[in-house]
């Protein structure tokens, strides 16, 4: 298994600092500042988006229609770990649903939802391109192919003690949102 | 503009070169089926049904979006064409309910005729049925409702909220079978940035956005908007003797657009319950201000005889007794142009007296005066559409998006559309700041500072019109020292304001070709009101930003006919068309007509009426549709001067708070009951047309007055409001060419000199009324009432776009009353948390002057030290604090800054008796570390035991006990 690297969350006031520095507040830099702040939040908090509407003078409800129409945009918190299961043909037909639906029950989740204790959110992808490992499953930027269910859970539950040992040994606590972002690289 | 010939189903047409093809096609008289499209709108093609085949192109291109070309020949109807729309109908219908029979819309409804007309078939919408139809109606806004299943996603609503309306409250979200349109964060309409205007609601083609209350009018009768000054045109639709729909009028140059909340809400008073239907006269068994429960009961209902007899008797035992200039006379900017002639004439002919005013003298009285001197006339020197064409607007001490919401369309318009650059000069952080190049958030009172350091930087970086200065002004030189005594620095410490701001501002307005100056009350509602509007005119003389198209001086005045209010003289000092009383040919001019000696004495404003009643020396008032005892500052004051007047005759359609302490109360008609005209902002003359027969007994201002007149031996004649204007014509030279049959179609401008006259747009084209336009020497002053210790806070007072003035119509309005049903005060978050206020706490608002009580709103809209509270509530009346000291010049009072301190209600109570909670309460960071203090004592305070401290000051309300927690904190005891 790859070492696992640690990443914080930046807070929101943090963010919005963030949209005034480094962007002018034209227009045209609406999804690239949208971007920006769900890569250093993790999703796109209201009052963010409240920002970003004061800074390019567009207004929040043209804002919400392009957050909601990219499905790259979130608009809740994400956990810590994004499970994402291919849905490909090729992952289909190697048994990628019953990898869904067994994750699904595992973690009492269904696809776009976070679990309670907010490690781990669940996402479907139309497909990774990966289909020679097929089937996929792919957790934050890590690719795991020639997956089952087995495997599978075996993963989670690695992630979930590694993660403790990380959270130990920095002193954050479960499950605050500006915490740690762990992934393996 | 070059026109641009096509063929159209083989005939030729003409257009302008740059319309559409769908343009031509309905200048040709041919329908095409649009569900997207409308002419205020922007091309969009998103219906698709518009598509249309030209030769030479592929495919079928929609006509709206495809401009014409020479020599196009367009065949707006195929077979082809004809099956695609019918399937994009089909389509649509496939997705909506088949409800129509029991729809509010159906008669207006667009799909429906589009259905009809393209031939919907059953069969194939049943096939491409959506199986379920069950998304959620959003009913939260009282207006109306919003059901998405009726949605066909046409984007018109999104589009006019956004290009037209320039709030942008809803858009479309989500994605392909789930679009959606909708507010940001999905939120139902009542908790989004809607800001209610209903112009959305308007547009909808379908039932997706209707009126929560539809009823069908019988017929549309054409009038003018009775609230601000802008001057609205609007439809009454009536059904019976009932107003059940308003509309706006398209065809004029004021509001070409449409309508805001209160135009197309808020005209439900004038059949409310609560409207007098009868003349009312004060029990002898009912003492003036004496509190009851029911003021009614403390009148008893009368005929016309009998009231109209009293009144005369009343003012003619007053008028014998003590003279004519013992009675005052306060007329209403509320009622038309005729109401205030007869209004002033019978004053000054009939009781012989100038004792006559009007609220203007609590708006704009400082504008008339400064702008007379100034320029030689009191009045808006543009028009309204002048905003489309100027490359800056400065916005300074208004609130336009709320106080004049049309206006405000037009500025947000022009900056986002038309690229005209912004500047804003508010205190507060006000809608128009958000989109501002510039916002100078100035400290209350300190606008000259402010406007002198703007004019010396445009000085100093060479930036005057030094051309138009010479050959058009006078009196530069002396105004140009003036200047040296507001450098910079001076100036950023005065205001506030960062000097790079103010250098920005300079450089802005500076070069800019065409800039208007557009301001209100946070200009002219200060004791510097007079001066503050000179240095407005001397930075628009300045930059030579008068007398031409997009420039100009633009005072936004409040009510729907103040300026005319004040054109027909309700003003003691002048007659009708700013006619000094004071000159002898004026005056014989108006003896002649009017057939009596008239008095050469200017007469009392209304706030001096008010001050020397306390004096004994105004002894009876007739008040026609006026609140003074909400309107005026110091309201106590006005009210304790009230109960003391010997005779109270109130004219007016409800029992006000003013009507309460009459001894004769006359019911008049509402505006939608009459005949008349009404003289907005731009003056603009615009007929009022009767649309309704007068509720019950009630009867027309001018009637009333004329009856009076006649039963105090001085009758006026006249057979209708048209008879009056003819007379007015006669004897005011800027309303000479003013007839009603010239009215029609949009009315006319003054100064209108004759019957050819066109009217006049602009004024001081060539030369300024006065002849030179004249510059004045201002400097700064400070306010009044500065901060203290003991009142720490400055209090603006103003509107909301929900209410008007001091409510008696908008209060009576359902849904205005539904969306802001009570008082607040706006704070800073700052303020609230050295205050211990949260959100929505009931708090106590003091002043050197008086008390109320009202709802805390925690905003970043007011700057720390500051607070903002509307006027519009009897029971939270801001003007109880105000501060009534009078601008010299104008005798306008400060309305504008006030030193306040707010508390938790709850917390002034228990500190009444309380040394320990009044400590606390009155040092927001500090106290006990004076005080000597036993362990037991500290520890308690230290740990925020309230059990413990409960035993020393007595039980403690829950709201208090959470307060005391936040205030020890703050304490620091453990420090010590």
């Amino acid at each position: 298994m790859r070492a696992l690297d640690v990443k914080g969350f930046i807070g929101l006031e943090e963010a919005i600092e963030l949209i005034r520095s480094e962007f002018e507040g034209r227009p045209d830099e609406l999804i690239p500042m949208l971007q920006r702040v769900q890569n250093a939040i993790g999703y796109l908090p209201e009052e963010a988006l409240l920002e970003i509407a004061r800074a390019t003078r567009l207004p929040a409800a043209r804002i919400f229609g392009v957050v909601t129409f990219y499905a790259q945009f979130r608009l809740r918190p994400v956990g810590k770990y994004i499970i994402r299961v291919c849905r490909g043909t090729a992952c289909h037909v190697s048994g990628s649903a019953l990898i869904l639906q067994d994750i699904q029950n595992h973690l009492q989740v269904a696809p776009g939802q976070t679990t309670k204790d907010g490690l781990f959110t669940l996402e479907t992808v139309a497909c990774f391109g990966s289909c020679a490992l097929a089937p996929v499953v792919v957790v934050n930027d890590s690719v795991y192919g020639l997956m089952d269910s087995l495997k599978t859970r075996k993963l989670i539950e690695e992630i979930r003690e590694k993660h403790g040992a990380i959270v130990a040994r920095a002193g954050v606590e479960k499950g605050d949102r500006n915490g740690l972002r762990i992934f393996e690289g | 503009m070059k026109a641009v010939t096509l063929t159209i189903d083989g005939r030729a047409i003409s257009v302008p070169n740059g319309s559409t093809v769908l343009d031509a096609i309905r200048k040709a008289g041919i329908y095409v089926p649009t569900l997207c499209h409308d002419a205020v709108l922007k091309p969009y093609g998103a219906c698709r049904l518009c598509i249309v085949q030209i030769k030479g192109m592929r495919g079928l291109p929609t006509s709206c979006t495809t401009p014409v070309a020479e020599g196009m020949v367009v065949t707006t109807e195929t077979e082809e064409i004809q099956r695609i729309r019918r399937t994009i109908v089909e389509l649509a219908i496939a997705n909506h309910p088949y409800g129509c029979l029991v729809c509010d819309k159906s008669e207006e409804c667009e799909l429906l005729n589009v259905a009809r007309y393209v031939g919907a078939q059953q069969s194939s919408v049943d096939r491409m049925r959506r199986a379920s139809l069950n998304k959620a109606v959003d009913t939260s806004n009282p207006a109306f409702d919003f059901d998405p299943n009726k949605c066909i996603l046409c984007g018109k609503c999104v589009r006019i909220c956004n290009e037209v309306v320039g709030r942008g409250a809803i858009d479309f979200a989500y994605r392909g079978q789930n679009t959606l349109v909708c507010t940001f964060g999905g939120r139902p309409l009542a908790l989004s940035a809607c800001q209610n205007c209903g112009e959305c609601v308007e547009y909808c083609p379908t039932g997706a956005l209707s009126a929560k209350q539809t009823i069908i009018p019988q017929r549309e009768v054409k009038t003018v908007c009775p609230y601000c000054g802008v001057g609205c045109s609007m439809l009454l639709g009536v059904r019976g003797q009932k107003i059940v729909r308003v509309r706006a009028a398209k065809e004029n140059s004021v509001n070409t657009e449409g309508l805001c909340v209160k135009g197309r809400y808020g005209l439900d008073f004038v059949n409310h319950p609560d409207r007098l239907t009868r003349p009312l006269i004060r029990r002898d068994d009912a003492p003036k201000g004496a509190a009851r429960r029911k003021p009614a009961d403390d009148f008893r209902e009368a005929d016309w005889n009998e009231a109209l007899d009293r009144v005369a008797q009343g003012l003619a035992r007053v008028r014998d007794e003590s003279g004519a200039d013992a009675i005052g006379v306060i007329s209403s900017a509320k009622c038309t142009n005729e109401d205030n002639y007869i209004i002033q004439k019978f004053a000054r002919a009939a009781l012989g007296t100038n004792n006559v005013d009007h609220c203007a003298r609590l708006c704009h009285a400082s504008t008339v005066a400064a702008a007379l001197a100034a320029f030689g006339d009191g009045a808006m020197s543009n028009s309204i559409s002048d905003i489309d064409c100027a490359n800056v607007l400065f916005v300074i001490g208004s609130n336009t998006t709320e106080c004049h919401p049309i206006i405000g369309r037009r500025i947000k318009r022009a900056v986002k559309f038309n690229g005209a650059k912004l500047i804003v000069a508010d205190p507060r952080s006000i809608e128009l700041a958000e989109m501002a190049d510039v916002h100078l958030n100035h400290f209350p009172g300190t606008d000259i500072a402010l406007l002198n350091g703007i004019m010396r930087e445009i000085v100093t970086r060479n930036l005057y019109d030094k051309k138009f200065v010479t050959e058009r002004c006078e009196d530069f030189e002396p105004f140009l020292e003036s200047l040296d005594r507001y450098p910079l620095e001076a100036v950023e410490e005065a205001t506030g304001v960062a000097r790079e701001k103010i250098q920005q501002a300079a450089m802005v307005f500076g070069k800019a070709k065409r800039a208007a100056v557009l301001y209100g009350m946070g200009i002219t509602q200060h004791t510097t009101g007079t001066d503050n509007v000179k240095a407005v005119a001397n930075l628009l003389m300045l930059t030579g930003n008068l007398g031409r198209r997009g420039t100009g001086f633009s005072p936004l005045r409040g009510q729907n006919n103040v300026q005319g209010s004040c054109d027909m003289g309700a003003l003691p000092t002048v007659f009708p068309g700013y006619q000094r009383v004071s000159d002898p040919q004026v005056r014989a001019k108006f003896e002649q007509a009017w057939g009596r000696k008239l008095s050469d004495q200017p007469g009392r404003t209304l706030t001096e009426m008010f001050q020397t009643i306390h004096d004994d020396k105004i002894k009876a008032l007739y008040v026609v549709g006026e609140n003074p005892t909400l309107s005026e500052p110091d309201a106590e004051h006005a009210k304790g001067a009230l109960a003391k007047l010997d005779f109270l005759v109130v004219q007016d359609i409800f029992l006000t708070e003013t009507a309460q302490m009459a001894d004769v109360v006359l019911p008049a008609t509402s505006f939608a009951e009459k005949d008349g005209t009404f003289t907005n902002t731009e003056r603009r003359v615009q007929l009022v047309r009767k649309a309704i027969e007068p509720l019950g007994e009630t009867r027309v201002d001018w009637q009333i007055i004329a009856d009076v007149s006649a039963r105090m031996g001085y009758p006026m004649n006249y057979s209708s409001a048209a008879d009056i204007m003819e007379e007015v014509a006669q004897l005011t030279p800027i309303y000479g060419g003013i007839h009603y049959d010239r009215l029609e179609n949009g009315g006319l401008q003054w100064p209108c000199w004759n019957r050819r006259h066109k009217g006049t747009p602009i004024l001081h084209k060539d030369k300024f009324t006065r002849g030179r336009g004249k510059f004045h020497v201002v400097h700064d002053n400070p306010p009044a009432e500065l901060p203290t210790r003991a009142y720490p806070l400055v209090l603006n007072t103003g509107r909301i776009l929900e209410h008007w003035h001091t409510g008696s119509m908008s209060h009576r309005s359902r849904v205005l009353e539904a969306i802001a049903s009570e008082s607040s005060i706006e704070i800073s978050h700052v303020d609230a948390a050295q205050l211990g206020i949260e959100e929505g706490d009931t708090v106590s608002v003091s002043s050197r002057r008086g008390t109320v009580r009202t709802k805390a709103r925690k905003t970043g809209r007011v700057k720390p030290g500051e607070a903002f509270m509307a006027f519009h509530w009897w029971d939270a009346p801001a003007n109880l604090l105000t501060n009534p000291v009078l601008d010299p010049q104008a005798k306008i009072p400060e309305f504008k800054v006030a030193s306040v301190r707010t508390m938790l209600a709850v917390l002034e109570r228990a500190a009444e008796d309380n040394a320990f909670l009044s400590a606390l309460a009155e040092n927001p960071a500090g106290i006990l570390k004076s005080y000597d203090l036993t362990p037991e004592h500290r520890s308690a305070l230290m740990n925020g035991d309230i059990a413990a401290i409960e035993k020393w000051v007595g039980p403690l309300e829950e709201r208090l006990k959470v307060w005391l927690k936040a205030r020890l904190k703050q304490e620091n005891l453990a420090e010590v």
